[in-house]
């Protein structure tokens, strides 16, 4: 499978009309983000030094370039990123020449908007909610870009490419507008914005295929590393100073890599060998357990990601 | 490898949710975690084995009224082809969001109930998947465990599905019989069915030719974004942003920009770092005029010998999407691609009963009502006919007081 689909990455070059399935999900989330940049005002693409943001990125090139993207890459920074990220992210947006806007959580913390939680599995990953409503109002965004995937979680699986949000930053999931053919309504009342997912028709396994194609670079912590970890709650923890420790974790150093790149307080490594792209398709498409497996957030209820969304989480 | 996008019609005790979940199951698409939370849900079958019906069901009030109230869309593959899944209700008042997952998918799944064979609701669902022009239709008669396998009632049931095909016009049916509780024909073919000699369904789904775009020859174009960087050494760039609906567009083809009329040749086309000979069906690119005609968003690009239709007044089928009836009285917005212009509802020709497929006149459209309307728009579009064009003859209403999509239209007829 992924021979012939290596074959045909000279698509473009061959005399015969070839569509593969990644060609067709790159074509479409191309026109979504054309379509944004026809029907905002103001739009924004947040973006988190994931592999799913970093592809967004690589997309809106494609739809833009040789001109500039008609939004500011924005960074919901909750000031307990993997260094690595953050590194990766600077030199990413020197390297294409966009403007780069930073929300931070702790500032939020500063003003007093947010308190910061206690306990053993205080994590920041809730606070940044307020801090992007927050950025979203200050800089009057009315479209937000984001990487969400439907197939990451059962609540997503049921949102619109075109997502409508309150003033609130709310989600109600009765109420989403028909989604028809590939025609998107971006049309919202002042205060309202929308997030936009143009990869929700992707799957963990496409992002990864893309990304290979494209030889797209990521940050370090995707590939195999030496790492010290503790074990809690079943997942593997980078160990940190913004992970409440105590005597009775047990620090240990593990081959780990991360599948998933979220605050490091709630994102889990996996043990890992993968040191290549190939290694970890191949690992991907052995696993038996989903991306968001690794996540902490997810766990809390059966429907934790629904109530988060329509808290305005992204 | 390609996609197939399909989506499943049933209503909600014909088993549909169940039959994707046997796919996903048997397909070995449902991971550990997911798997152990679908065990430890209190949702079992009588049998104690695990309900896959809420594996489709991601809101906390679909799995309260155990229905499916929204379209959820599901992704797998195999070594053949990617799938994705529309999975849309069946209840008649959610007739809009089949319509919203039909829209985009061009296979479509319709569940019987080999106990009650077909019924209303199967000529319901059969009418949207006509209204929508989907190529493709698997008849699925399920639950054949409840009837003993017996060919006797599957035979029974495709004779009387025939007739409504024929009615609906629906060229390219399959009839499959299954048990999605069991998983007969599903994945693999059933032992307790020797008299059936078709494929399983997935097998069927992995081989159906896909025809995922257009395969028109109408070149068409809608701009959606004009890309001028405006820089020193780009200072005459012009490149015409948009992804090709329909047919090709090679170098040097004369094209026609409307709705100006200007006509030009086809100069370049890029795609990012590369520059084609040729931009097909379902490629986002940037194409490159000649002439330097005035174009902007909103403008179609397409073929001067093939020219689409454009009126001011166009017959169109209604479904009607918002529970705050028609008003013919006001102004809508209609969204055409990137084309958006203000339009009313000027005629209402006839309503449709899609559970008799009789056609009434009517005076109003209230939500999930179909029919054929003439609609009159401010702005002349560029459209071809749904029926050998479906991107470029479809479009939606939005009403402007509360920004909400409240209808699908599909062209029939330019009025002259």
């Amino acid at each position: 499978m992924f021979n012939k689909q290596q074959q045909q990455r000279q698509h473009f070059a061959m005399s015969t009309y070839n569509f593969d399935y990644l060609d067709e999900l790159e074509a479409e989330a191309i026109h979504i983000l054309r379509e944004v940049a026809g029907q905002f005002e103001k739009p924004a693409l947040l973006f988190s030094g994931g592999k799913d943001s970093i592809t967004l990125v690589r997309l809106a090139e494609k739809a833009f370039r040789p001109g500039k993207f008609p939004f500011p890459l924005v960074h919901i920074d909750t000031g307990h990123n993997f260094e690595e990220t953050i590194t990766y992210r600077d030199q990413m947006v020197e390297r294409i020449g966009e403007k780069l806007i930073i929300g931070s959580v702790q500032e939020s913390i500063d003003q007093g908007k947010v308190v910061e939680q206690t306990g053993k599995n205080a994590s920041r990953n809730a606070l940044q909610t307020v801090t992007l409503l927050d950025t979203i109002a200050k800089y009057q965004f009315d479209a937000c870009i984001g990487g969400a995937r439907r197939d990451e979680e059962k609540a997503r699986a049921k949102e619109r490419i075109f997502s409508v949000r309150d003033e609130f930053g709310q989600w109600d999931p009765k109420r989403q507008r028909p989604e028809l053919w590939n025609i998107y309504n971006g049309k919202i009342h002042k205060g309202e914005n929308i997030r936009v997912f143009p990869i929700s028709n992707w799957t963990e396994l496409d992002v990864w295929n893309y990304i290979r194609r494209e030889k797209i670079d990521l940050p370090s912590i995707y590939f195999s590393h030496e790492r010290d970890c503790i074990t809690r709650n079943g997942q593997l923890m980078a160990a940190s100073p913004f992970l409440n420790m105590d005597s009775e974790d047990i620090v240990e150093r593990k081959q780990v890599r991360f599948r998933t790149v979220g605050d490091m307080s709630c994102t889990a490594a996996v043990e890992s060998d993968a040191t290549l792209i190939d290694d970890i398709i191949s690992e991907i498409s052995a696993s038996k357990i989903s991306e968001r497996g690794a996540r902490m957030d997810d766990k809390v209820s059966e429907a934790a990601m629904e109530d988060r969304k329509k808290g305005g989480y992204f | 490898m390609n996609i197939l996008k399909f989506f499943t019609a049933g209503s909600v005790d014909d088993g549909k949710s169940t039959l994707i979940g046997r796919l996903l199951y048997d397909t070995d698409s449902i991971l550990a975690d997911q798997l152990e939370a679908l065990q430890s849900s209190n949702r079992k079958n009588d049998d104690g084995s695990i309900d896959l019906a809420i594996l489709t069901d991601g809101l906390r009030a679909e799995r309260e009224q155990g229905i499916t109230i929204d379209v959820a869309y599901k992704y797998f593959q195999t070594e053949k082809r990617k799938f994705i899944i529309a999975d849309t209700p069946g209840h008649i008042q959610y007739t809009r969001n089949m319509v919203t997952g039909a829209s985009t998918a061009n296979l479509a799944i319709i569940l019987i109930d080999a106990r009650n064979g077909v019924v209303e609701q199967t000529i319901r669902h059969s009418y949207i998947v006509s209204l929508l022009g989907i190529k493709h239709v698997v008849v699925c008669i399920n639950k054949m465990d409840m009837v003993d396998y017996s060919e006797t009632v599957y035979s029974a049931i495709i004779e009387k599905y025939k007739v409504l095909a024929q009615q609906l016009k629906l060229a390219d049916v399959t009839y499959i019989p299954v048990s999605a509780l069991k998983g007969d024909n599903i994945v693999q073919n059933s032992g307790n069915m020797d008299w059936y000699e078709g494929e399983s369904l997935l097998h069927f789904l992995e081989k159906v030719d896909t025809d995922n775009l257009d395969k028109s020859q109408l070149a068409r174009m809608p701009v959606q974004w004009v890309i001028r960087p405006q820089t020193e050494e780009l200072h005459d760039y012009r490149g015409y942003a948009g992804r090709v609906l329909s047919g090709t567009f090679n170098l040097n083809d004369k094209v026609t920009v409307l709705p100006s009329g200007a006509s030009s040749t086809v100069e370049k086309i890029e795609f990012f770092d590369q520059t084609p000979d040729a931009a097909h069906a379902g490629q986002s690119v940037i194409i490159h005029l000649k002439d330097d005609v005035d174009i902007s968003r909103g403008d179609t690009i397409v073929n001067a010998s093939a020219l689409p239709q454009e009126s001011k007044l166009i017959e169109a089928d209604l479904c009607w999407m918002d529970s705050r009836a028609l008003d013919t009285s006001i102004m809508y917005n209609i969204q055409h691609n990137s084309k958006i212009t203000r339009c009313k509802i000027s005629e209402i020709l006839h309503k449709v009963d899609i559970n008799t497929l009789e056609k009434h006149a009517a005076h109003e459209f209230k939500l999930n009502d179909i029919g054929r309307v003439i609609i009159k728009t401010a702005d002349a579009l560029a459209f071809d006919l749904y029926d050998d064009n479906r991107a470029n003859g479809s479009a939606i209403l939005v009403d402007t007081r509360t920004n909400l999509t409240v209808g699908a239209l599909m062209f029939r007829a330019a009025v002259e």
